[in-house]
């Protein structure tokens, strides 16, 4: 099957109430119906999800990898962002 | 020498056999895709679909043995039953296809299946009822999936819209024979089949009408599945099928 007919999608499943989206893959599919049963029959065979987003590969703007040192390099001397100072109650839950 | 069992059937055995049989034969001829599909995803979605049908087919046998009462086991039914014993519908053991045949059965034999099993979902047969509701959801899936592709088919190129309507026009002798009613001794426990019928075309003619395709009239519809005369594809189904465990009694791994 040719990318053009069935182009890339790529696969968002939340696995609990309470959890968001997580990527876990991609799949082809000629449209967005079709996307979202392949998505259904190849990630979920197991019981892993409530929910599934599929979105088009080509919708996605993706950082470039070598820009990393002027993207990420600078956060790396401010722990002082790092909520580690503090105590989360356990039953704040997923924040 | 003969392996094969002798089935005691009540009507209800027979029953239950039937509607195994028919999950059995149908997962069956999915699972002859592995290694085939056109797509990997499509190829998983056909294998997921096999295996519900062939998870229904033990739960059914097992409520048929319970029901026959002769301590014959799921294995038995499905590995030492010869051809003429099987009483599955003709229309699961025609062969896989192409694509399209594929799914124009899958399509047409699950919006039946679903209706089927909410009905049975009311039987006086209580185990059966709590299966049947769980089978009608996973044939509700079964109806979502091949129906979406029926619809891309007949809607799609001018060779898959051929395609398909040549599959439904040699799919659809064996449609009528779905609608046969069960054993009237049934009546509490089997839904009445025959008023299928009604919901059925509605749904199917939906369907087909979105896809671009006409089911055409049948003058001759076949049946006989449910009394063991079947096609001569059956048999050479079963061989490959039932070769192994008839040729290792007992084996296990």
């Amino acid at each position: 099957m040719s990318e053009e007919k069935t182009p890339l999608w790529e696969v968002f499943i939340r696995a609990r109430q309470g959890l968001s989206h997580r990527h876990v893959g991609s799949v082809h599919a000629a449209d967005a119906t079709l996307a979202l049963q392949a998505a259904r029959d190849v990630y979920t065979r197991r019981g892993e999800g409530l929910s599934i987003w599929v979105v088009p590969s080509a919708a996605i703007t993706a950082s470039d990898p070598a820009d990393k040192d002027e993207l990420f390099e600078p956060t790396a001397s401010k722990i002082y962002r790092h909520p580690t100072f503090y105590d989360i109650p356990d039953d704040v839950g997923h924040m | 020498m003969s392996v094969a069992i002798a089935v005691a059937e009540t009507p209800l055995v027979r029953f239950l056999l039937g509607r195994a049989d028919d999950a059995l034969i149908l997962g069956h001829r999915l699972s002859e895709w592995t290694g085939h599909a056109p797509i990997l995803e499509e190829e998983l979605a056909l294998a997921n679909m096999g295996l519900d049908l062939i998870g229904q087919a033990r739960a059914l046998y097992a409520m048929a043995a319970e029901a026959e009462g002769a301590a014959h086991d799921e294995d038995d039914y499905a590995y030492l039953r010869d051809e003429g014993q099987f009483r599955n519908l003709l229309i699961v053991e025609r062969p896989r296809g192409d694509f399209a045949d594929t799914m124009l059965r899958q399509a047409l034999y699950a919006i039946y299946a679903e209706m089927f099993w909410q009905a049975t979902s009311r039987s006086t047969h209580r185990e059966l009822a709590g299966f049947a509701a769980k089978a009608a959801k996973e044939m509700a899936y079964h109806v979502r999936h091949a129906g979406a592709w029926v619809m891309r088919l007949g809607g799609g190129t001018v060779e898959s819209h051929a395609r398909a309507q040549a599959a439904l026009e040699r799919l659809a002798p064996y449609l009528d024979e779905m609608f046969d009613g069960e054993d009237p001794s049934l009546a509490a426990i089997a839904p009445d089949v025959p008023a299928l019928r009604k919901d059925w075309d509605s749904a199917a003619r939906t369907l087909l009408g979105e896809a671009g395709l006409t089911l055409p009239d049948v003058p001759y519809p076949q049946r006989g599945g449910r009394v063991g005369r079947h096609g001569e594809t059956l048999g050479h189904l079963l061989a490959m099928f039932q070769h192994l465990h008839r040729s290792h009694p007992g084996a296990t791994w």
